[in-house]
């Protein structure tokens, strides 16, 4: 127990100074790829309401291929041929010369698509719990489309949709474990750094388990109060 | 449309900023090398993150040369050379063999290192016994009979054995090619990994470059461990370890091979890698 | 588009489907079976039992399935007690070890999937059926499971199709299913694009084949729900 102690600990021979810095890096990856995911969830979700056909065609087929495919495809496809696709894509708006994507940028982006898919289900399903009365009382009094959107949808969309996030950022904390196979240094690829040269793996992983275990119940806790507070003077039927 | 056409720019426009990729001034004042860092000691990490190695040290003593200023970044092996292309970095100095195979995708300097590849294996494993231990084989083609004639002899001994190895490597092609009817290919994706089996008993044996392998087995914590069998080089196991350079920069490949030649004729190598491998691997013209 | 690169490649691709489909079907089917248990436990009313059963799921729902294939893989492989016992010829095997490793994840959410099912029976009809004298094993089978297993059933089919998705975390311990071989396909050939969408497109075939056939399941297990055509086919009297 003290050998444990001394491996995971900070002084000298201690790993636990790198653990924690692979930490942070594992929040900051996890929290990009949540607000990427957002962000592209509201698009997706959107066009798939209110969009016309091809818009929701393709929406569609966004989220049916992103939930069908393994997210370790996913990554890949971003690290190895992501500076392709990129450049391609920068060509079409018009920017020039090379766009290249760091093990950092492309898990973030990958696992940001991916929870985009999640994303636009949880805010379809937040945007029809939403009374349909209230939106047709706020057309009627000539409520205009932004305003509509900003003061009817968008707080109480929100306060349903909270549970759903709430399961997708575990998640995107989850799969950003297997960034480690591109080589960003988050929790699981220092780990395994660590595990391959003291050759005690079975203490590394334990520990990376264990920081999920910790950062998974602290975001429970935290979307637990969100939902609370989100809740509040809400009657219960 | 345009809202769409303002997300995209505004996407890419922050990964600019993240990758802070742009066009080169061809004077080459600045040059970003790439690296694995867990190769040990070609490159590798110290315990505070920091890259290490001969080739670290390499670099350094070339940028010196070619007076420009280097920043050496790592990168997971199997995608360096996409990376390189894509205009992540300008140079791979990560123990990368040249084959034939790869300067269809890129274009390499002369080498500064050459060392052939063997096994590794535990010391109470059958394997240990192979025949011809130590003995170097070129599978250039003035030396390819005999080294074909060493590998049919080792083939019926390697017969079901389970071989580690890293995957898109020039020993990983080396394996498929002349032994991947008898033997079960293992492929890693760190040499790390392949060690960690190695110990564990899964596979029966790796097979890498001498050069790692000689630090992996004198190791305390491998004392287990020893390398066996003969060793190979040349033909798909590559000519030697150079600089990796993209083929549209002529006078970047012009400027690193003076460095090198330069580096190679006055030792620099010699006492580098004495330093490192403790055994030179200047290749021998 | 290089047809004769693509084809060649869906043939190697191919290849790793039967390695996918075993991982897949074993690691499904013992993981229902190992759920079962864990639900039931945690419905024993004993509170050592439930406690158990609550922090096994919390724990493999906590972390991610590849810790959890290295911690068995090379975590395991770490203590010489292991080597030298009887588990060792299984824990050699990176077959074995990622098979043990999708059954224990996917039995932690699968158990409360199968929870789920047996609680939404109403109560009043496990009543009425102990108030006729019915034993708690025949109660199970004839009351609870066919009710239960419809409601499990759309939230399970989500759960197989995500575990066909997650086997291709077994590339990642040297296992060549469809994954492994595309990324030593990427890496061998550096045409990550190509390679990823015949990789893409043989799982999304055989997601779509998997959605219907339970979609046919649920058709079958739920006749009351679906009203057969024959209104249609009574001609109307004059």
């Amino acid at each position: 127990m003290a050998d444990y102690v001394e491996l995971m600990g900070f002084g000298p021979k201690g790993w636990g100074l790198l653990m924690a810095q692979a930490t942070l890096m594992t929040i900051a990856v996890s929290a990009t790829a949540f607000a990427l995911g957002s962000a592209l969830g509201a698009l997706v979700a959107w066009a798939r309401i209110e969009g016309n056909r091809p818009l929701r065609i393709a929406a569609d087929a966004y989220v049916t291929v992103l939930r069908g495919i393994p997210d370790l495809l996913v990554i890949y496809l971003l690290y190895f041929g992501g500076s392709q696709a990129l450049t391609a894509l920068a060509h079409l708006v018009g920017a020039k010369g090379f766009v290249g994507v760091n093990a950092f940028a492309a898990g973030a982006i990958a696992v940001g698509i991916i929870s985009g898919a999640y994303q636009s289900e949880v805010f379809r399903g937040a945007f029809a719990a939403i009374a349909r009365g209230e939106l047709e009382a706020a057309r009627s009094v000539g409520m205009s489309r932004p305003l509509l959107f900003r003061r009817i949808i968008v707080p109480q969309a929100l306060r349903f949709a909270i549970p759903g996030l709430g399961n997708v950022w575990q998640l995107a904390l989850k799969e950003s474990a297997l960034i480690s196979v591109v080589g960003l240094t988050e929790i699981l690829r220092q780990a395994q750094v660590g595990a391959g040269s003291t050759r005690q793996p079975f203490e590394f992983f334990i520990t990376a388990a264990a920081l999920y275990l910790v950062l998974s119940t602290i975001s429970g806790l935290g979307f637990q109060r969100a939902e609370a507070l989100g809740m509040r003077g809400v009657r219960r039927s | 449309m345009k809202l769409m056409h303002l997300c995209a720019a505004a996407l890419v426009a922050s990964l600019s900023l993240v990758t802070g990729a742009s066009a080169q001034p061809k004077d080459w004042a600045n040059i970003k090398i790439a690296t694995e860092g867990a190769y040990k000691p070609w490159n590798f990490t110290d315990a505070s993150g920091k890259l290490i190695g001969f080739e670290v040290d390499l670099a350094e003593d070339l940028c010196k040369r070619m007076k420009a200023k280097c920043e050496i970044v790592a990168q997971a092996f199997d995608g360096v050379i996409p990376a390189l292309n894509a205009g992540k970095f300008d140079a791979i100095m990560a123990g990368m063999n040249i084959t034939d195979k790869r300067k269809e995708a890129i274009a390499f300097t002369t080498p500064y290192g050459r060392t052939p590849s063997t096994f590794a294996v535990l010391k109470s494993n059958a394997l240990a016994k192979l025949p011809d231990d130590g003995k170097v084989y070129s599978l250039m083609p003035d030396g390819l009979a005999a080294a074909e004639k060493s590998i049919n002899e080792i083939k019926p001994l390697l017969k079901g054995k389970v071989i580690g190895v890293q995957t898109s490597t020039a020993q990983a092609n080396f394996l498929e090619k002349y032994f991947k009817d008898v033997i079960d290919i293992r492929q890693y994706k760190t040499t790390e990994q392949h060690d960690l089996d190695l110990a564990a008993g899964r596979v029966d044996g790796v097979f890498a470059s001498i050069s790692y392998l000689k630090g992996v087995v004198e190791e305390p914590k491998n004392k287990d461990m020893t390398l066996a069998g003969p060793r190979y080089g040349g033909g798909p196991l590559g000519f030697g370890v150079a600089v990796g350079l993209r083929k549209g920069d002529p006078e970047l490949l012009a400027k690193f091979d003076a460095a090198v030649n330069a580096a190679v004729a006055d030792g620099t190598v010699k006492t580098l890698s004495t330093k490192w491998f403790g055994f030179d691997i200047t290749p021998q013209h | 588009m290089d047809f004769d690169f693509l084809k060649e490649t869906v043939l190697l691709l191919l290849s790793g489907v039967p390695l996918l489909l075993q991982l897949s079907f074993f690691s499904i089917a013992a993981g229902a079976l190992f759920a079962v248990l864990l639900a039931l436990m945690r419905l024993s009313g004993n509170p050592v039992l439930d406690h158990a059963a609550r922090s096994y799921v919390f724990v493999f729902r906590g972390t991610p399935l590849l810790v959890q294939i290295f911690l068995i893989y090379y975590g395991l492989g770490q203590f010489p007690e292991i080597r030298q016992s009887f588990l060792w010829p299984f824990l050699r095997e990176p077959y074995w070890c990622a098979l043990l490793a999708l059954t224990l994840n996917t039995a932690a959410y699968s158990s409360e999937i199968i929870r789920g099912g047996i609680l939404s029976v109403p109560f009043g009809q496990i009543e009425a059926a102990r108030a006729c004298g019915m034993s708690r094993g025949l109660i199970f089978r004839r009351i609870i499971v066919p009710q239960g297993l419809i409601v499990a059933l759309p939230a399970y089919g989500n759960e197989i199709i995500l575990m066909t998705r997650s086997t291709a975390l077994a590339s990642t311990i040297t296992l060549m299913e469809v994954t492994g071989i595309a990324s030593k396909l990427i890496s061998e050939t550096f045409r990550a694009v190509e390679v990823f969408i015949c990789a893409g497109a043989i799982y999304l075939i055989l997601n779509f084949a998997i959605s219907r056939a339970i979609a046919l399941v649920e058709r079958r297990l739920s006749p009351q729900f679906h009203a057969p055509a024959l209104a249609a086919a009574v001609p109307e009297r004059a």
